[in-house]
């Protein structure tokens, strides 16, 4: 699946201010059952956007204007913790998210998302609570990753991102194609490391 | 966190002193986790060696990760690297009901299945598939073969891989497309962690176990209290512990965000070792153990965040929330949210009372359960459905509760079966099922029903986990057989054990 490349996007940032929003509460397991990414977009939060007889709960604010339409999210610490499910990534994605702004994530969720050009920022607790507070009026928030600043209507708070990463993010590249540039460098790297333990070999 | 003793937490002046008198011996004083990194570097990809090219020795495939993952291969028409360093295992969506597992169609009807048996074939990695003899939840077959071995990295698309740890062997989990990426370069694009010491001194008390020492961890620290961090576990009590239970408590530092777990090899570790089917042998083995002695982290290396815990302090443990450190010993009651400092933590502790049914006050032995399960990577080995069976034997489930073993592999439930456990488990009124990951997630028919309470030896007591709706008590196996039997949470100290044996 071609990834999109994050430049400058401009969108609503809904808020989710709780700690610990674990994979399985972002795209629960019946998403699960498919061999492709296709049709997430409907698991994500499932059980938090959609009551027992399948009709949108209004109080969820990812069903309420204009969050419906959030291109952000701004959350508690330790988001994404739990199991590895990429699925959790593709549903935010197909969502329509494009960044998520945490005080912290989980490290297996926060790789998925670099991998599939979803830009997660460990922000400060300072800058969580501006963008909560934003979130709220419902206007949009604009974040640049050339420049590494999320702009308010309220003032500009910057951001830090691994050189790699964000080249990454930039140019929607596939990670394999770039690492397999390397492949005499890794057979190489191979031969002498098993040879050198003959009971991997 | 003010338990962590962590050096940016020291004066200034101090952390300049204590920085430059480790500064000349860095290359000399080096953790576990660092040389395991090390020693699989391929290349840095940034000046300061924080993010690098990582040889990854070996991953376990399942059925419900890694779909995606070759479909990319196959999209591009790319290989695998190195066909031989994977095995393919079923575990997480298949039906643990012996009558299920028995109709020849059940794998070929299941779209994941069918299609990771297709995958396995054309990539030409071996597979146990729902058939083979040797099938089982993948983190308690890689270890029985003797595929984890000290000083390996292996990376696999679920994030209990952590339980390879404890022989020292560099475990982590990753997403779909690191699935992929690994198979077509056998590496990964890796950020090396800041290393955490957990030591756990002294000798626990009889009637705790490995289960209760992970999860009063997890309640100390936090649910991210290990974020970022890989995790060297020491001191006198783990030294004590069986690998089994090594394996217990590396499989949960997941749960407190570790995404890396070690426990140093020692001779118990090449013990076990020597007697499973896939490890060295021979000449190969002397060689081996030459290298597996020297991994171990150097008198005098510097580790970012120390923690400290006192095992003679441990209770049998039982969470009462929805976040694995929602926890409190069995003969606490629930704690009052209101009594919580941190308005964001009174509010997480408020919804997950909310959706458990519980209130504050209630003592946790008086908490009705409606099922029981024994189970899962984290406690589905033989001395969990030792101590199991232990308490279990002579007595009878509680009426009205559902209670089901599922053993960690065919090759657990055959050595069970040797021993007559299974008789002590289905005479008591347990159902004795066949291996995979079942009531753990949920992801095949075990599921709970809405409002149903489980006491479960499982790792995740996240909202729904167990089937939309349900309520998660984790706690060790021991704990869920003396709940199976008295019908709510309970002590299992106060029950007098009936050896199995």
């Amino acid at each position: 699946m071609p990834i999109e490349p994050f430049e400058c996007v401009s969108g609503f940032i809904a808020a989710l201010p709780a700690a610990n929003i674990d994979t399985d509460i972002i795209m629960p397991k019946t998403f699960l059952k498919g061999i492709d990414r296709s049709g997430l977009e409907k698991g994500l939060f499932h059980d938090l956007r959609f009551d027992e007889q399948g009709a949108p709960r209004q109080e969820f604010v990812l069903n309420q204007s204009p969050w419906a339409n959030a291109a952000f999210l701004v959350t508690g610490g330790n988001f994404g913790c739990g199991s590895s499910r990429e699925h959790a990534v593709w549903g935010l994605r197909q969502f329509g998210i494009r960044a998520i702004i945490a005080p912290s994530f989980a490290g297996i969720f926060f790789d998925n998302c670099a991998r599939n050009g979803l830009l997660a920022i460990e922000a400060e607790n300072e800058t969580v609570r501006m963008l909560t507070e934003q979130a709220a009026s419902g206007t949009k928030i604009t974040i640049d990753l050339e420049t590494q600043t999320i702009e308010t209507e309220h003032g500009a708070a910057g951001f830090e991102i691994s050189e790699r990463r964000k080249f990454m993010l930039q140019k929607g590249l596939d990670a394999v194609g770039m690492t397999l540039q390397w492949r005499n460098e890794i057979e190489a790297f191979q031969t002498r490391y098993l040879g050198a333990r003959a009971w991997l070999a | 966190m003010q338990f962590l003793h962590n050096t940016a937490r020291f004066p200034p002046a101090i952390q300049t002193a204590r920085c430059v008198f480790f500064w000349g011996f860095m290359a000399a004083f080096t953790t576990l986790y660092d040389k395991l990194v090390d020693r699989h570097t391929v290349r840095s990809l940034d000046a300061e060696g924080r993010e690098l090219l990582l040889y990854v020795d070996r991953t376990v495939l399942n059925e419900y990760t890694s779909p995606q993952a070759f479909t990319g291969l196959r999209d591009a028409g790319r290989p695998v690297f190195r066909p031989a360093s994977a095995l393919g295992v079923i575990d997480h969506v298949n039906s643990t009901r012996p009558e299920r597992i028995s109709s020849p169609d059940a794998q070929s009807d299941d779209i994941q299945m069918a299609y990771f048996v297709r995958n396995c074939r054309d990539f030409g990695i071996e597979l146990f598939d729902l058939y083979h003899r040797q099938q089982g939840i993948e983190h308690v077959v890689m270890p029985e073969l003797g595929l984890v071995l000290p000083g390996l990295v292996i990376a696999a698309g679920d994030s209990h891989t952590t339980t390879y740890g404890a022989f020292g062997a560099l475990g982590f989990g990753i997403g779909t497309s690191d699935i992929e990426h690994f198979l077509a370069t056998q590496t990964l694009v890796y950020r090396r962690l800041r290393n955490m010491k957990l030591s756990v001194s002294g000798t626990l008390p009889t009637g705790v176990t490995a289960k209760d020492v992970i999860m009063a961890i997890i309640r100390k620290i936090g649910a991210d209290g290990a974020q970022g961090h890989a995790v060297e576990f020491t001191g006198s009590a783990i030294s004590a512990l069986s690998i089994e239970g090594r394996m217990t408590i590396c499989n949960m530092a997941v749960e407190c965000g570790a995404r890396g777990a070690l426990i140093a090899p020692d001779e118990k570790t090449f013990a076990y070792l020597a007697e499973k089917p896939r490890a060295p042998k021979g000449d190969a083995l002397k060689a081996a153990l030459e290298d597996w002695r020297a991994l171990r982290t150097d008198d005098g290396a510097a580790f970012d965040t120390c923690v400290e815990i006192n095992a003679s302090d441990i209770e049998p443990m039982v969470t009462w929330g929805t976040s694995p450190d929602q926890a409190a010993p069995i003969s606490d009651s629930i704690p009052d949210p209101g009594l919580e400092a941190s308005p964001a933590r009174r509010k997480d502790a408020e919804r997950a009372l909310g959706y458990m049914g519980l209130l504050p006050g209630t003592r946790l032995q008086d908490i009705r359960i409606d099922h029981a399960f024994i189970g899962s990577c984290t406690n589905a080995r033989m001395e969990d459905l030792r101590a199991a069976a232990a308490v279990v034997k002579g007595r009878k489930v509680a009426v009205g509760v559902d209670a089901i073993v599922v053993p960690g592999s065919r090759e657990v439930r055959r050595m069970a079966e040797a021993e007559g456990i299974d008789r002590i488990f289905r005479e008591a009124g347990f159902e004795w099922r066949e291996p995979g990951c079942s009531m753990c997630l949920a992801m095949n028919d075990d599921v709970i029903a809405p409002g149903k309470r489980c006491a479960s030896s499982t790792n995740r007591n996240f909202e729904g986990r167990q089937g939309a709706g349900s309520r998660t008590h984790l706690m060790s196996p021991a704990m869920v057989a003396a709940a199976a039997v008295s019908g709510h949470l309970c002590d299992v100290r106060k029950l007098e054990a009936h050896h199995a044996n």
